[in-house]
């Protein structure tokens, strides 16, 4: 079929949601800014800006301390948000939402309260080869550490994983399969319903790093029956600084806690503290307050547009780059699992990525390059490095036409 | 002893800057010098395999760079290659001004000729690490050489 009869989907009005985020309309070397980095960051909508701003402006205090009017006000807005985020990924109950400064922190904070209590020398953990650094090295630690095994996962050709492995992984040994729910190099959507089902069989826990299906999919912890779930709210268009574990209440209440310090506790004296409830036990010291309310408002704003209908649009602009790209003379696109999210990385025979995102940057577009954070990925497809484009609900085949162009441009230097 | 690799192509740093101050300012459009820039790149002597390993690799570079001083009568001379085109033509004109003179010369330098060809403002900031990064090592070798002969 070709591009220009495939369905354009007509409800959803990609230039209005452009015309919320006020970084969209810059220019960039005398260019208007084409941004393909949303797998590395989100841009912010006006509702994200204008909310945390507002909350510095006419709410804010610190929260669960003062008695006073703007303690309780900034209080009834961080929970309110937290109630916000249950809802969004349907927790049992705002106690399983933990409030951390990113995904990275979510994962740390279960390696080490959850691992430290629950791992003996000899007990196994399997990540994969598609892992982020974030979901590889606090595992690493527990492995040098407690003398824990860590198993990885290898990957297909085409960036699926290789379930047969999984499977001849997995032992009763398992006591926990940490996995990317998306991978942020390849877009694979991993089988996360399967992983979960079969590690439960052998009595391993979950944790399903969800940097990058967070803001393309409905996520449903419950129906997942997932133990731990991690995310980043800069990747779900809302302020950096701000991220979310859940867990599952009788798995968090059994953690010893993860830092000490105010808000934590119920009681201290030189002898001894008593916790504070959950979710507070994890959430040590003044948190970040406006970033939490902003995470809240990004929700709202990704819900007020639809998560199925960005999905939709998502899926689009990645058919329409993956048919553009391909008709780039030596590109290679990495990665090409069936149902794969809107990442596309890739490739050139005449370029090196590095190369390939500095021209392209002449042209006013914004690419990742690099290892992506994902080195033992890299290794396994034994490329040093890849250029990504990656497609938000902001972004439109007009800017898959601008990056296309711009490739040829690289090709016109380096071929 | 042949005395051609220990001359270099210009009697003095400065003269390398003026020289490539006068190729770059030769180029209106951008593309052009970013072309120029791969093209001198392109011309790097290939890294003697004896250089090619992980301890000559540098750290603070996005892409992968290799660089290794070596010293020639008086002087030093730098062995260095990217795997990354653009980076590869910074080390070519880095190698321009530093390769191939003394320690004290090196040392003494300043690299006032990035800014005046562009390099400094249009390059991203990645790059610009890369680019310190190189100066860097470029800089404390030469240091590491006026020390050792002071000591």
């Amino acid at each position: 079929m070709a591009i220009e009869e495939m369905d354009q989907d007509t409800a959803y009005d990609v230039d209005a949601y452009r015309a919320d985020f006020p970084i969209l309309s810059t220019q960039v070397n005398g260019r208007p800014l084409v941004y393909l980095d949303s797998a590395a960051s989100a841009q912010k909508p006006r509702q994200v800006i204008d909310r945390v701003s507002q909350v510095y402006q006419t709410g804010y205090a610190n929260v669960h301390r003062g008695l006073h009017h703007l303690s309780e006000r900034a209080t009834e807005d961080y929970e309110g948000a937290r109630e916000i985020i249950r809802r969004y990924i349907n927790a049992a109950a705002t106690s399983e939402i933990i409030y951390t400064r990113g995904a990275s922190e979510s994962i740390n904070l279960v390696a080490a309260a959850w691992g430290r209590k629950n791992l003996k020398p000899g007990d196994e953990i399997i990540i994969t080869y598609l892992e982020h650094h974030s979901n590889i090295v606090p595992w690493q630690f527990l492995r040098d550490e407690l003398g824990v095994v860590l198993k990885a996962v290898p990957v297909q050709p085409d960036g699926s994983l290789d379930m047969e492995a999984f499977t001849a992984l997995l032992t009763d040994r398992t006591r926990m399969v940490a996995v990317a729910h998306v991978s942020n190099v390849l877009g694979t959507i991993l089988p996360v319903q399967d992983i979960i089902r079969m590690s439960h069989a052998v009595g391993a826990k979950v944790l399903l790093d969800g940097c990058q299906a967070i803001q393309h999919m409905a996520v449903d912890v419950q129906a997942l029956d997932v133990d731990f779930y991690a995310f980043s709210g800069h990747k779900l268009y809302g302020p950096s600084g701000i991220g979310v574990l859940y867990g599952k209440e009788a798995l968090l209440d059994a953690m010893p806690p993860y830092q000490g310090g105010g808000d934590m506790i119920s009681s201290v004296s030189i002898e001894k503290s008593e916790w504070a409830d959950l979710p507070h036990k994890f959430e040590a010291g003044t948190p970040a307050i406006a970033q939490a309310i902003g995470l809240g408002a990004a929700i709202e704003y990704v819900e007020s547009i639809g998560i199925d209908l960005i999905a939709e649009h998502e899926r689009d602009l990645l058919n329409y780059a993956t048919q553009k790209l391909a008709s780039v003379e030596g590109l290679t696109i990495m990665g090409t699992a069936p149902g794969k999210v809107s990442v596309v990385s890739f490739v050139m025979d005449c370029a090196h990525p590095h190369d390939i995102a500095t021209i392209v940057d002449r042209h006013g577009v914004a690419v990742r390059a690099g290892h992506h954070c994902a080195q033992p990925l890299m290794d396994h497809f034994d490329v040093g490095s890849a250029a990504r484009a990656s497609f938000g609900l902001y972004n439109t085949r007009a800017e898959v036409d601008a990056l296309t162009t711009s490739l040829e441009k690289v090709r016109e230097i380096f071929g | 002893m042949t005395t051609d690799s220990l001359e270099p192509a210009t009697a003095t740093p400065e003269e390398a800057q003026e020289e490539l101050i006068d190729e770059f300012g030769f180029f209106d459009d951008w593309d052009d010098r970013y072309s120029y820039l791969i093209d001198l790149g392109r011309k790097l002597p290939e890294l003697p395999d004896a250089y090619r390993r992980d301890e000559f690799k540098l750290k603070g570079c996005q892409s992968q760079v290799w660089l290794a001083g070596e010293k020639r009568g008086d002087r030093l001379h730098f062995h260095a290659i990217s795997d990354a085109a653009i980076v590869s033509g910074i080390i070519a004109v880095l190698l321009r001004v530093y390769s191939d003179r003394t320690p004290g010369e090196i040392v003494e330098t300043e690299p006032d000729f990035i800014a005046q060809i562009g390099l400094d403002s249009h390059l991203s900031p990645t790059r610009k690490n890369g680019l310190s990064a190189m100066l860097g090592a470029i800089k404390g070798r030469a240091q590491a050489e006026l020390e050792a002969a002071a000591g």
